[in-house]
């Protein structure tokens, strides 16, 4: 059997410059600082004030620009997601091969009962290392379980974050054009298995190819 | 006193693959009237409803957990005997003290061995 080539990671792509000004938190406490000092010493001119107030919007404004330009959106509908379903089809994969792994087992014990001596204690010292390394379900099913829930505390922060800074305005999504889907590099291609629910059938791809005769 | 092997052993896990790994270890160790629930609040109803010699119980379940169960079990003026083994990975310390503090009678801890699971469960009920 031919083995299987590690994934290869995926580069992330790069997004199209934004022009915009990086926000510098230290700048941004020093506007703070001095609209401050203003206050408690002597009385600031109404113009100085003023002035401070909006370099200190302009800050808040590029916060935000920076904030949306790396698609909270995206990362809260799209990557998240993703990621949890990929991690509960890892879960349930596992679970399916470790069942596998013990009806086999279990037929192998039953076979065994036939068996005296020496062959029967082997072999059910075997199957009894069978059973303990199937323990591995288990704890990987637990610890993947704790990363999910994590990726949810995360994508609810994300959710915070959107409200506090979303002003309420529906986030643009990306729309993907004709341009965009007819370029597919390699590393597009490369999405590793699908889910069962969203994978395409043996036969859907029996009748694509056959489109091509 | 002898081990009655034909008591009936309630085995109790979120994850079926566990459950199904446990009866059959059981069952290589001459256990093999075994019966099994999901969660705490269906173990309990079980507990109630026949009679056991032994719960080897999970701690991460919803939504009754393990030391839940354990507590409830030991509150129960009919139940509060039973021998009770909790098999869980969350493996710090302080787990390990708020068991036996509910009154847990052994405790151990996942991944785990045959070999583990027959000292225990030796040092819980005797010899067998």
């Amino acid at each position: 059997m031919p083995t299987r080539k590690p994934k290869a990671k995926k580069t992330p792509k790069k997004k199209k410059a934004v022009a915009r000004v990086p926000v510098k938190t230290r700048k941004a406490v020093k506007v703070v600082d001095k609209v401050m000092k203003g206050s408690k010493g002597s009385a600031p001119s109404k113009e100085s004030l003023f002035g401070e107030l909006e370099e200190l919007a302009k800050y808040i404004q590029n916060a935000k620009k920076e904030i949306f330009s790396l698609r909270p959106d995206e990362v809260k509908d799209d990557f998240l997601p993703t990621a949890s379903d990929e991690l509960d089809a890892i879960i349930e994969a596992t679970a399916d091969a470790t069942n596998a792994i013990m009806d086999a087992t279990e037929i192998i014990e039953e076979t065994m009962s036939g068996l005296d001596g020496k062959a029967a204690a082997s072999l059910m010292t075997a199957t009894t290392n069978i059973y303990e390394a199937c323990g591995f379900q288990d704890i990987t099913g637990q610890r993947i379980t704790k990363v999910v829930s994590t990726l949810k505390e995360i994508e609810e922060k994300i959710d915070g974050l959107l409200n506090a800074f979303g002003d309420g305005r529906p986030v643009k999504k990306k729309t993907i054009t004709k341009k965009d889907k007819k370029v597919l590099s390699d590393e597009d291609l490369l999405n590793g298995p699908q889910s069962s629910d969203k994978a395409t059938s043996q036969a859907e791809i029996d009748a694509l190819l056959a489109g091509f005769d | 006193m002898a081990v009655d092997m034909n008591m009936k052993v309630l085995i109790v896990d979120d994850y079926n693959t566990m459950l199904r790994i446990l009866r059959n270890l059981l069952k290589q160790l001459h256990f093999e009237n075994v019966e099994d629930a999901t969660d705490g609040t269906m173990a309990l109803e079980k507990l109630r409803g026949d009679k056991f010699g032994l719960v080897i119980s999970d701690w991460n379940m919803e939504p009754m957990t393990g030391i839940e169960l354990l507590r409830d079990v030991r509150k129960d003026d009919t139940l509060k005997h039973l021998p009770f083994i909790m098999i869980t990975a969350e493996s710090k310390s302080e787990n390990v003290i708020a068991a036996k503090e509910a009154g847990v009678s052994n405790y151990i801890v996942k991944p785990f061995n045959a070999e583990t699971l027959k000292s225990k469960l030796v040092s819980v009920l005797g010899e067998f």
